[in-house]
This record gives structure tokens, sequence and C-alpha cells, in this order.
């Protein structure tokens, strides 16, 4: 991908991981403020620039199509040009001033790793997930609303009906519910592996408990990494489908 | 050699091709005629495997293009609308193109021949619509295939590059390639054209040669001939 885009997203990373540091002093605190971030600015990052990038490549993509290659390929080719650059600004961007802050020496390891990999997972699966809304819609305008819009109903409106749900049925026992309800929306899923990880579920009373006893174990670990998989690799299933069937 | 039977494909509610036949020998020059919207873009785009059809079946050189993009390996397609990415140099094109197919290829004959050499440093979004166009050429003719699809070559071409352009499809076909060709330029047909394909509503409505056609409507001039099909052709 020869895109400047991705450099500015690098430094931009770079920038932050360097000034959390600095203001903060501490690894562990300057994870927590990284989770924040990320958990949000990455899904949106990849939406964007998975549209972006989809629309901007139109007509290379229909030069592609008559020559002889397979058409998975091609779509294949391009999501991975645009979800590796993205990924790799990240974990570049963020190891960086974080190994040269001394890293290793830290406890904070696991969790700033961690926190990468579930950046990377965020990125994959929000990029395969606008590359099917770019598909879907010829018109570019349309096609930037849903996106946009897919990623303020993950980030955003998604926990604000979970919160509601929770009122609503205060009264019964919702604690498979909660569970079940994070573990469909990978930001929140993401965003729960992480502040578990940190050992800062003791603020959140029972339902953190409960929580805590899923996500903290092994097993638990375990299938949220294959929940975030089978996140990143149906809507990358479908578009493949979906290019197959589509005509140019 | 190209095979097409009972070929339908709908866009949304709009049928294009409603049950079109074709059989196209190899060797020599088709031109593909019919009115705008006639469905000649469709056709081909459905040959390339960049539309699916809704049904029917096209086999070329007798394997079917289903699920298939091997065949493509024997084809070079000239697009209609010339269509870059914007942020490559004209030679990077050419080099990632030559990546692609891995073929032998005859680029820098075909680079002076269009006059391409100042360009092959600029960048395709800053070339004029007719130089892009030649760009697309030298694109579609670079390799050695025996099939040639040209989706209306002519446009935005000044006289010089048409008469090249000419020159270049008869060594072509000298050559024994089959080349199917669009166009609204009727003199190009006239000239060129072994078979006349002309293609109404997404049927044909009629297949030979120029001869033949002139025959068929009584017309002397070319124009008039093509232009008098439709209406003959509903009264016969």
């Amino acid at each position: 991908m020869r895109s400047r885009w991705s450099y500015v997203y690098f430094l931009f990373y770079l920038t932050l991981g360097f000034v959390l540091l600095f203001l903060n002093n501490d690894v562990t605190k300057a994870v927590i403020t990284l989770m924040n971030v990320i958990i949000v600015l990455v899904p949106l990052i990849g939406t964007i620039f998975g549209v972006m990038y989809f629309y901007n490549s139109k007509e290379f993509t229909e030069l592609l199509l008559a020559l002889p290659i397979r058409r998975s390929s091609i779509f294949s080719g391009q999501y991975l040009g645009v979800a590796g650059s993205l990924t790799l600004s990240l974990v570049m961007g963020l190891g960086i001033p974080f190994i040269l802050y001394g890293l290793f020496k830290s406890d904070a390891i696991w969790d700033f790793t961690l926190l990468l990999v579930v950046g990377a997972f965020l990125t994959l699966i929000f990029t395969a997930l606008s590359f099917n809304i770019a598909l879907s819609n010829e018109n570019r305008i349309k096609g930037f609303g849903y996106a946009v819009l897919l990623w303020l109903f993950f980030a955003v409106i998604y926990d604000g009906l979970f919160l509601l749900s929770l009122i609503i049925f205060e009264e019964y026992p919702l604690d498979s519910y909660s569970l079940l309800a994070t573990m469909l929306n990978p930001i929140d899923l993401s965003r729960t592996l992480i502040l578990l990880k940190l050992d800062i579920s003791a603020l959140m009373g029972y339902t953190g408990a409960v929580f805590k006893s899923f996500f903290g174990t092994k097993s638990g670990l375990f299938i949220s990494i294959s929940m975030l998989t089978l996140w990143t690799l149906i809507p990358l299933f479908l578009l493949i489908r979906k290019a197959d069937k589509k005509d140019f | 050699m190209i095979r097409i039977a009972g070929l339908y494909k709908k866009f949304g509610r709009n049928q294009v091709l409603s049950g079109t036949d074709l059989s196209i020998k190899n060797g020599g020059i088709y031109a593909v005629l019919g009115p705008n919207g006639s469905g000649k873009t469709t056709l081909i785009k459905c040959i390339l495997g960049m539309v699916i059809p809704t049904s029917g079946e096209i086999e070329v050189h007798g394997k079917a293009t289903k699920k298939n993009w091997k065949y493509r390996q024997e084809i070079n397609y000239l697009p209609q609308i010339a269509n870059f990415p914007g942020n490559l140099k004209v030679y990077e094109l050419i080099a990632m193109l030559k990546d692609l197919r891995q073929k032998p290829s005859q680029e820098d004959q075909l680079i002076s021949v269009f006059g391409l050499e100042p360009y092959l440093n600029s960048k395709l979004s800053s070339l004029s619509g007719g130089t892009r166009q030649k760009v697309n050429i030298l694109l579609a003719f670079m390799f050695d295939s025996p099939l040639i699809i040209l989706d209306e070559p002519t446009t935005g071409l000044d006289p010089a590059a048409l008469i090249s352009l000419k020159k270049l499809i008869q060594k072509e076909k000298e050559q024994g390639k089959t080349i199917l060709i669009t166009t609204h330029i009727m003199q190009v047909v006239e000239e060129m054209a072994d078979t006349i394909v002309y293609l109404l509503e997404g049927k044909i409505y009629f297949k030979g040669t120029v001869g033949e056609l002139k025959a068929l409507t009584k017309e002397n001039n070319f124009d008039q001939a093509i232009a008098a099909i439709a209406t003959k052709l509903e009264n016969v």
C-alpha cells in the first residue's frame, strides 16, 4: 500500500507512546491510558481506512479483475495490505517507545503484549467489516456513513443498550447474559479482557468478580481470543463470498 | 474460440442480456455493434468474468468461464473507460502488469508507436484523456495473447494514433489472433471487420459480413445499413 497515511498513523502512535510514558512515568499506568485510546481509536481508524482504501482503489481493482488472478486473491490481498500496514503501524508505533523506556524490565510486559494483540485484532476485525460495507455500497457517501455508524454502534450505542437492558431486567440474574453480551461486541470484549488482566476488577463489584472468574482464567482468555478470531474470520469469509458474486 | 449459449443478465430490474447466443471462431476481427445500452459492454464483461451472468453458459477455448480464472491468461482486454490508479506512474503500471502476467511483452515498440516516451515518468492522474487511452491501448497490446477484446478503443484518439491503432489491429489479425471490438465509428468497422455482430436489447439481431449486411438491408452506404438494420429486421 502506497499510503502516506499509514506513516502518519505510525508517527501518531509513536508520539502518543512517548508522551504517555513521559506524563505517567510508569509503564502500568501508561498501559491503562493507552487502553482507553486504543479501544476507541483503533476500530475507528480501521473502519475509516478500510472504506477509504477500498473506494480509492476501485479502478485498480477493476484493472486486476480482467487479469488472470483469482477474485478471492485480489480482495484478500487488498485486505491484508490495509489491515497489515495498520497493525504494523500500531505495534511498531507503540512498541518502540515502550521498549526504549524499559518494557522488558517491567512486570507490565504481558499486559502490554495483550494490549497490542487486542489492538491488532480490533484492526483486523474493523477493516474486514468496513470492506464488507464498501463492497455492498456503490455510493461512497453512503458507504462512509454506514461505516461510521458501525463504529458508533459498537463503541457507544451498544454499551448504552447493554446498560439499559441491565437496568430493565435488574431483578433477574444477569451474569451469563452480560457475559454473552460482552462477547458479542469486539470492543467490549477487548476492554474487559484488558481491564481484568490489569487487576482493577475489584472496582467492579459482584459482576466484576463473575467476569474475573471467567476472563481471568486461562480458558476464559482462550475463549475470548477465539471469539476475536471468529470476529475476524466471519467478516472476511463474507467479504470473499460477496466479492465472488459481485458485478464490476 | 468463444461459445456463448443462452446468456441472461439482469441488473436489478433492468434486463440487459436476454438469451444471447454467439459463437466466435479463432482468427479474424469481430465487430460487436449496437445502440447505446444494448448490452455490448455487459457481454464483454461476462466473457471476462467481471460480470456474473444470471444464467447461461460461456466457454473460452473450450473451457467454461464460470468459477475459473486461468482462461484470462489468453485474453487481453481494453476497458471502455480508462480508469487507472492515479498515484502510479506510467512505467510503474507497465512494470506491475508485466509482473502480474509473467509473460513476454513488447512494450518498448508500442511506446514509440504512440509517442509515450515523455509521459513514462508522469502520474496517471495527470495525463490527458487521449494519452490515457494510449496507455490503455499499450497495456492491451503489450502481451501476446490469442484473444484480444477491445471495448471502444477509438475514444479520444487523435487521427495519427487512430491510424497506428488500425495498423496494430491488422498486424495482430495477420498473426492469426481473434479480435473482438466494439466501436461507434462505422468507418473503422467497414474497413476492418470480418464479421459484424449486431446486438439489440440483449439479443443478437444479425451476424455476418459487411457485404451480407448491405445485401440484407439493400443499402449501399454502410452507415445507413447499420442504422436501418433494426427497423428492417423487425419487418422481416
